[in-house]
């Protein structure tokens, strides 16, 4: 037997007897971040593949949608800071070592540039549309001239930005469940795969849905392989690590976990994508909104379970 | 310099004078705590092993709240011990996340609060408030570069423990056994 207690009466508010210091905000955050950055990634790579006529929903109709969720997730974040005043603190400093010092920075650059994209296509979306200033034209202009650059450095932006929103948990070797370096490829794909479905959602066009739904079918293959991976890791690693893996194992987020990320987030999609792709009719919306759904799910799972596990001594 | 604390696990019998003097002497505030006490109990009755621990802030030597502090607010101060400035923290909770030993908490005005071994006292050449009020005197204090220093003393002559070192964090409170 082995017990333990606190006996000076010990019961803080958010960390006893469970830490629970990170709400809804953050998985929230993760999910719209790593959202955010699928739709400017694939935005981006088509233009340097030249692909804009074919593919006009993911380089243009929805990274509309990208500043907007970005917008809310750093409301979230701002919403989650218990010392809100000084949330400027964090542009004084870059702390390298620090994962949340790097995602403040390129959220701080990736925000308005996803703005600027958005307005570079604005006369294309609409064209009615005027920027009443000659300076904006100008600078419309100059951005349409350097699209190729600046697509290169949305691109990078946004893997900065996918894999960040992995490694912000993975950082941490207090909790065994986030500290392994697969978690950030594992949320960076997840995320591409969410911005993917958002632009089949937007999509009308039957050829750019198609491209889509494939790239997509492979992302969700990498990341139902790097799920694997990580339970392998778990299992094949010390008794934190592994009791960690227990709490999907058969412990609290069993049926979370398997049932709502990876059947009906993952699996269940790619079915109805793969069958959309072999002719046979699916509603549009539904392959999208269940990867959205399973993405926002295990962002929710992993951030709660995460801050359950702990060393023991 | 390199501040560290000794606890005698032997001597300690779990009163909570530590807890109740760190929270008078700090101003922690109502239903907080920066140190704390762990009872452990290990075995088969009859067979049963009791060790108390008086708890706080490890102030490691590799302290991962330092490391992931994005304003810089969590910081290694002289002897090496760690500190948070109020006015720089965004209460973003991240370090709070990244010590296995849970001894940081959110204060009620929005920073985050822990264990300053009491750097107040220690600049004027006393103890911090749990070592000095310690009935059976189980807790030690000290630089651990000066071999005569009181903790240095301690962990000399006896068999220790530090908590997690599995964690890597170099934890500098020694659990005397």
């Amino acid at each position: 037997m082995k017990e333990e207690l606190f006996v000076s009466g010990r019961n803080i508010p958010h960390i006893d007897p469970y830490l629970n210091i990170w709400h809804w905000q953050i998985p929230l955050y993760l999910f719209l971040g790593g959202l955010a950055a699928g739709i400017i990634f694939f935005a981006a790579y088509f233009v340097v593949r030249g692909k804009e006529k074919e593919m006009p929903a993911t380089v243009k109709w929805a990274t509309i949608i990208a500043p907007i969720v970005l917008v809310i997730g750093l409301g979230a974040l701002f919403w989650d800071l218990k010392h809100k005043l000084y949330f400027w603190q964090l542009y004084t400093t870059i702390r390298f070592t620090s994962p949340m010092s790097w995602g403040a920075w390129t959220l701080m650059a990736i925000t308005p540039l996803s703005i600027v994209w958005v307005a570079s296509y604005m006369k294309e979306m609409f064209p009615r549309w005027d920027w009443k200033f000659d300076f904006l034209n100008q600078f419309e202009a100059w951005v349409i001239k350097y699209r190729i650059p600046f697509a290169w450095i949305m691109m990078i932006l946004a893997i900065i930005l996918g894999v960040y929103t992995g490694i912000l948990l993975s950082a941490f070797n207090a909790r065994p469940l986030w500290n392994t370096s697969i978690l950030g490829p594992l949320f960076l794909v997840s995320g591409f795969s969410t911005g993917l479905a958002t632009a089949m959602w937007v999509s009308n066009d039957e050829y750019e849905r198609k491209v889509l739904s494939r790239i997509d079918l492979i992302f969700i293959a990498v990341e139902l392989f790097l799920i694997v991976h990580l339970f392998m890791g778990f299992m094949a690693g010390t008794a934190v690590k592994m009791e960690a893996a227990q709490l999907f194992l058969g412990g609290e987020f069993t049926v979370s976990f398997w049932v709502f990320v990876v059947i009906l987030g993952l699996v269940f999609p790619a079915t109805l994508e793969t069958l959309e792709l072999w002719g046979y009719h699916v509603p549009k919306w539904v392959p999208p909104f269940l990867i959205l759904f399973g993405g926002l799910m295990f962002r929710f799972v992993m951030v709660e379970a995460g801050q359950i596990t702990r060393f023991l001594y | 310099m390199r501040y560290a604390m000794a606890i005698d696990t032997n001597k300690c019998v779990g009163c909570g004078d530590c807890v109740v003097a760190c929270q008078t002497e700090n101003n922690v505030p109502h239903g907080y705590c920066r140190d704390w006490i762990v009872e452990n109990v290990e075995g088969t009755y009859p067979n049963l092993d009791l060790e108390f621990r008086s708890e706080r802030c490890n102030h490691c030597d590799n302290a991962p709240c330092v490391r992931c502090c994005p304003t810089g607010a969590s910081h290694i101060a002289e002897g090496g011990i760690v500190l948070v400035t109020h006015d720089e923290c965004i209460g973003c909770g991240a370090c709070i996340e990244s010590c296995p030993y849970d001894a940081r908490y959110p204060h009620p005005d929005g920073y985050v609060d822990k264990c300053t071994f009491c750097i107040h006292r220690v600049e004027k050449g006393q103890d911090p408030a749990c070592v000095a009020v310690c009935p059976t005197h189980c807790l030690h204090f000290g630089d651990l570069d000066d071999p005569n220093s009181e903790v240095s003393l301690a962990l000399k002559d006896r068999s220790w423990k530090v908590l997690a070192p599995e964690a890597g964090t170099k934890p500098q409170l020694y659990f005397l056994t």
